[in-house]
């Protein structure tokens, strides 16, 4: 752990990561502490006015407060990231589990399973569940999550054939523990590495779906804001108000930069291959 | 290796069965029917008259009863008919032939994304090469700033702002459409530009991610191979540093490149929905969005199933074209 920390820390793009994730999170808790305006009060006498001193980020075509929109938008993108990604690890971890431990026809089974869900144009999957089943915040975590746990599965598959026929599994099955013990207590902690990496990013690809869902107008429903419906007022807007479209984008962008970063630093530190090959 | 085209095609049946099996039944398990949308336009409509309506639909019928009906239909290429006010022919929808080629939606989709696939080939292989064999340069670190950039930027927002510069600001390029209202004008010149200028920005902002995505591919992989011991024996023996990295690193860099080829099709048809929504280009992605809203079934899985279909010839065709690179595959 303190090699992996130490690793972690030397990588200062990494680093910089975890600071910007870190300070979305103060943001995201603290939303109705520090936004400069109530994010749904409508001011018809300051409609779509450019970024000035009262509203640093400028104002949309209902007169609202765009940065305290932004604010309140970052609680939707968090949230999204995490379900979503929660239910994909979950439902990946526990398919990839079964395939890795029990093999056979089970494993078969499954992976074609995997495969399919691959070959399907997600987003368009993702897209149609949507549009059916109505968009709310909680459906959109759950569709994302459910079209999105392949990777996982195929990684804890990956982990778990090697480490079935480890000395310290034998050892263990030798010893009379059960099939559920063993999965569980035994070669489940020692594949979560790669399974987080794999989170992280997961993050970051889950804030793009939801971002480009919401602007398509069949993600998070205003008036509640987002970061992606408030770029679809950009689009409308788009030849006279340039800060409705310059500023969530550029929200969405290093959010999502700053998940990959720490991601990938996690990655590299976590990899015993690179280890010792830089000092 | 005729055998072995044949056993993969034959492999492709299942997969692509299995598909339309999970889509249907996730389509049509959703909460909600199509005749919910009718209902609510006209809330005079009887219980009875919007019985008659699910029966003349088939939407009364078991879902494994209508999935049957459904597939017996597709093995004839038919995908039924839209459930839109017009009642056309799926097929003729997607692939309408009173139309020219190049007006019909499946053929618009296909080729931005070919394009914008052959733009992503093209800039992200020397880019990735040029900054793994010059490692550390000013042009590797700017790339790699530029690489995390493409990861993380929504293609959506990329795309407002080339609008913005190109479109709005400068008046360089058309922002919305296939062509301009004056296109039965122009002359063969100026209807060809016409036709460029409006493709320019779509196949670019498809394209950027997969740049990003494949050159910093191409560049770990050629690291990789650079630090290989043929290499070392290949520049031993005196070779030119040019032929070094072109001849004997670069093909084997190449090889799992085309594996991505396949990878990238799903990515790319799905990102279709949100490029053609905001150019307002008439393609497969924008019937898409219209047949989800309006709960259009037979629309909604005929498109998912061709998007399957390309996806399934995606990894043929990378299938194929690793054998053809790499002998050792093909000898067996």
């Amino acid at each position: 752990m303190s090699i992996f920390w130490r690793r972690f820390r030397r990588n200062r793009l990494a680093v910089a990561g975890a600071v910007v994730v870190a300070f979305l999170f103060i943001i995201a808790i603290a939303a109705p502490l520090i936004s400069p305006y109530d994010p749904n009060e409508i001011d018809r006498a300051h409609i779509l006015e450019p970024p000035g001193p009262e509203h640093p980020l400028g104002t949309d075509d209902l007169g609202r407060d765009v940065l305290s929109r932004m604010i309140y938008g970052s609680r939707i993108s968090l949230s999204v990231g995490f379900v979503a990604v929660g239910i994909a690890t979950i439902v990946g971890i526990f398919f990839g589990a079964l395939s890795g431990y029990y093999g056979g026809w089970v494993d078969r089974i499954i992976m074609r399973f995997v495969d399919i869900m691959l070959s399907i144009p997600t987003f368009f999957l993702i897209l149609a569940v949507i549009a059916f089943v109505g968009p709310s915040i909680w459906n959109i975590m759950v569709v994302i999550g459910l079209t999105s746990w392949m990777g996982v599965a195929r990684l804890v598959r990956a982990e778990f054939l090697s480490l079935k026929e480890r000395e310290f599994v034998l050892a263990e099955r030798a010893l009379g523990a059960g099939n559920m013990r063993i999965i569980f207590s035994h070669i489940l902690p020692n594949s979560m590495a790669p399974v987080f990496v794999s989170a992280v990013l997961g993050v970051a690809a889950a804030i793009l779906v939801e971002s480009a869902l919401s602007f398509l107008g069949i993600g998070v429903q205003p008036p509640t804001p987002s970061w992606g419906n408030i770029l679809t007022l950009g689009k409308d807007n788009i030849e006279i108000a340039w800060w409705l479209s310059v500023f969530p984008g550029l929200a969405i962008l290093i959010t999502v930069l700053a998940y990959n970063l720490v991601g990938e630093g996690l990655r590299d530190a976590l990899d015993p291959r690179l280890w010792g090959s830089e000092r | 290796m005729l055998n072995y085209l044949i056993k993969r095609l034959l492999e492709m049946i299942p997969t692509l069965f299995g598909i339309t099996l999970v889509s249907f039944f996730i389509i049509h398990l959703a909460p909600g029917k199509p005749t919910d949308i009718l209902t609510e336009l006209n809330p005079k409509i009887t219980p009875e008259a919007r019985k008659k309506l699910e029966e003349y639909y088939g939407l009364d019928k078991p879902i494994i009863v209508q999935y049957g009906m459904w597939l017996k239909r597709v093995v004839r290429l038919d995908f039924g008919e839209s459930f839109s006010t017009d009642h056309r022919p799926v097929m003729e929808k997607i692939w309408d032939r009173s139309q020219p080629i190049f007006e019909r939606r499946l053929f618009i989709t296909f080729f931005i994304n070919a394009l914008s696939m052959l733009l992503i080939f093209l800039i992200a292989i020397p880019v990735g090469i040029s900054s793994a064999v010059r490692q550390y340069s000013l042009f590797d670190k700017v790339t790699t700033v530029v690489v995390f950039i493409g990861f993380a930027i929504p293609s959506f927002w990329l795309a407002l702002l080339l609008m913005m510069l190109f479109g709005i600001h400068l008046h360089w390029l058309p922002i919305s459409g296939l062509k301009s209202m004056n296109y039965e004008s122009l002359s063969l010149i100026g209807k060809i530009w016409d036709r460029t200028a409006h493709l320019l920005l779509p196949v670019f902002v498809s394209a950027f991610g997969g740049i990003a995505g494949l050159s910093r591919y191409m560049r770990s992989n050629m690291l990789e191979v650079i630090r290989q011991d043929y290499i070392v024996t290949a520049r031993a023996k005196g070779l030119p540093e040019s032929k070094v990295i072109y001849k004997h690193a670069l093909r084997n860099a190449l090889l799992p490149i085309i594996t991505l080829l396949g990878l990238s099709v799903p990515g790319l048809i799905g990102g279709s929905v949100i490029f053609e929504n905001i150019f307002g280009i008439p393609g497969m992605g924008q019937l898409f969005f219209m047949g989800v809203m309006t709960r259009d079934y037979p629309l909604v899985m005929g498109i998912l199933t061709i998007g399957a279909l390309l996806t399934l010839l995606g990894n043929l065709l990378a299938d194929i074209g690793y054998m053809l690179a790499d002998p050792r595959i093909r000898a067996k």
